[in-house]
């Protein structure tokens, strides 16, 4: 049963990374660009949503305002940022989210302060017994905000004129523009959409630990979520979520006693490096689909 | 003869004029070096040429997709019905009628069929409705892609892709189609069948077509028009069959071994 508690646990936050891990993934798939600045999204989501949220605004206006703030800067950043590098090297486009993830966390600052906030979304974080399993109240309905999230995603990419744009771009950009597809378009969806993503992210992470700066470095654990997941698949960003979550925390009580430290701040990059290893473009790692 | 007439008559109804284009790649490859045509409205006209002659980099300079490879118009002018096109977009140009087919057919592999050829509509805007019908009427043209409507496209033959990549710009509604080596590494008996629909599609809904084709003797059996290019410049311009009729012609700028499918 504490096995299964640990794993519990594990899975849950798990889910937390595969949810940051979704934001890099629609980007990578639409444009090829690994976007540094995911982490820092999520930070200025958060923090605006827990900003509009102190100055008395509640939940049901915040979440819209904050939603609408992540669109203007989706075009924002599409316009002065990705248009005029247009055509260049995934390597420059990198280069440029680094830039932009400075440019965010330093707009944040000036705007916000450096202050850590308490965000308080009015769910409790009572621990709940499920047939003997210790899962909290707070990680239940996350949860549920994620699948419903994911879901809902799913729908959209599968069914609608803009998701059927949206994967033609990611399979062949080319073929997409011969047809009258728009990139630029494209590109600040696609941007909104991570922009939302981050936002629910941000909210559940700091619901958690408060939103403050270190909310930008989740980037750093969806790194490795990534290379295990595949970059270019969503379901992969899931399984390879709630893998890591679920191996650092059952390694954080297993293996970390026998080390005498904290395992999980580390352990998901062994993973991760195993994986590079053995299956290099990741669990669903986009095998092309040819026929000879 | 009655030369002047027939000139007024031309330019009158030519949809697309190509004037001194020249193309360069990364500010170094010139790719052509003044290209000048035209593209009379409802005709075939063929690009003929052998390896590297430029008559890819000719059709994405019309439809303005040479940025993606790095390549732009450094001299010249694309007119598109009475419209210079330099600083439209490749979108903007699908709505005003010219859609292409790439070299290599770029279906979407990870897409359905059935996606792949609604892709190619929602330029337009339709409705759901419009869709549809616009849809059943590729299936109509292919009626091999409404049994494979639901596989992904990657899992089709070469054939099968080259119907897919047509049918999808066709769902754009296009004036002119772009069609670049649409015979690539397909067999003799797919490539008629291809040819036999663009034919159809010229002949009962009017399209016009743009062909680039190394098979010279394939593509001026269904062409009016043929406009050879060598280096980057037009090296021969002249009616099909004209042209079908100087075996010299062909064989010089194309190489004798661009010889002629089975004709039946
Ligand atoms: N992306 C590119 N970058 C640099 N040079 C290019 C590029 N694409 C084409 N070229 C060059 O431009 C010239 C014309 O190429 P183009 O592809 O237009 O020829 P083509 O007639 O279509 O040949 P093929 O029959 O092989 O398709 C060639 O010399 C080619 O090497
Ligand atoms: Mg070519």
């Amino acid at each position: 049963m504490f096995f299964l508690n640990v794993l519990t646990s594990g899975l849950l936050s798990g889910l937390m990374y595969a949810l940051v891990a979704i934001g890099f993934v629609l980007i990578y798939k639409a444009s090829g660009v690994f976007n540094f600045a995911q982490g820092s999204m999520v930070l200025f989501a958060a923090l605006t949503f827990v900003v509009l949220n102190e100055h008395g605004l509640p939940f049901w206006a915040a979440f819209p305002i904050t939603v609408l703030v992540m669109i203007v800067g989706a075009v924002l950043i599409e316009r002065l940022v990705l248009r005029p590098l247009v055509n260049r090297s995934p390597n420059t486009l990198f280069m440029a989210t680094l830039g932009l993830s400075f440019v965010i966390e330093g707009l944040a600052q000036a705007l916000f302060g450096s202050d850590v906030h308490q965000l308080d979304l009015g769910i409790d974080d009572m621990p709940l017994d499920l047939w003997g399993l210790q899962i909290s109240t707070f990680d239940i309905f996350a949860s549920a905000v994620a699948v419903v999230l994911v879901a809902v995603l799913a729908v959209l990419f599968s069914k609608t004129r803009m998701g059927i744009s949206l994967r033609a771009v990611a399979d062949d950009t080319l073929a997409a523009q011969s047809i009258g597809i728009r990139l630029p378009r494209i590109w600040q969806i696609v941007w909104s959409v991570s922009g939302l993503v981050a936002l629910v992210a941000g909210l559940l992470w700091g619901a958690r630990q408060g939103v403050q700066f270190s909310l930008s470095l989740v980037v750093l654990k969806a790194m490795p979520v990534l290379i295990i997941g595949g970059f270019s698949s969503i379901p992969g960003a899931i399984v390879g979520g709630l893998l890591v979550g679920a191996t650092e925390n059952l390694a954080d009580i297993y293996i970390g006693p026998l080390v005498q430290g904290s395992v999980s701040t580390w352990f998901a990059y062994i993973l991760a490096v195993a994986f590079l290893l053995i299956r290099p473009s990741g669990l669903f790692g986009e095998t092309t689909i040819a026929r000879v | 003869m009655g030369d002047p007439a027939r000139t007024l008559l031309a330019s009158e109804q030519t949809l697309l004029h190509v004037d001194g284009v020249e193309a360069i790649y990364g500010d170094a490859i010139l790719a052509l070096r003044g290209v000048s045509f035209g593209v009379p409205k409802g005709a075939i006209v063929a690009l003929l040429g052998a390896n590297g002659a430029g008559k890819s980099t000719t059709l994405k300079a019309v439809s303005n997709l040479l940025g993606a490879s790095r390549g732009r118009i450094s001299k010249g002018t694309i007119t598109w019905r009475g419209e210079v096109t330099g600083r439209l977009s490749p979108a903007d140009l699908v709505r005003k009628g010219i859609v292409q087919v790439l070299e290599g057919r770029h279906c979407f592999p990870q897409l359905t069929v059935e996606e792949n050829l609604l892709s190619g509509g929602f330029a337009r805007r339709p409705g759901r409705r419009e869709l549809r019908d616009d849809l059943d009427r590729i299936y109509a043209l292919f009626p091999r892609l409404k049994l494979r409507r639901r596989g992904k496209a990657g899992l089709l033959s070469g054939g099968e892709q080259q119907m897919v990549a047509i049918g999808r710009a066709l769902m754009s509604r296009p004036t002119l189609m772009l069609l670049d080596e649409p015979s690539m590494g397909l067999a003799p008996m797919i490539v008629e069948e291809i040819f036999e629909i663009i034919r159809r599609l010229n002949a009962d809904d009017g399209v016009t077509f743009l062909l680039a084709e190394q098979n010279a003797h394939l593509v001026l059996r269904y062409a009016h028009h043929g406009v050879v290019l060598e280096n980057g410049r037009v090296a021969a311009s002249a009616p099909a069959a004209d042209l079908l009729a100087r075996d010299d012609v062909i064989d010089f700028y194309l190489g004798g071994s661009a010889s002629s499918p089975a004709s039946n």
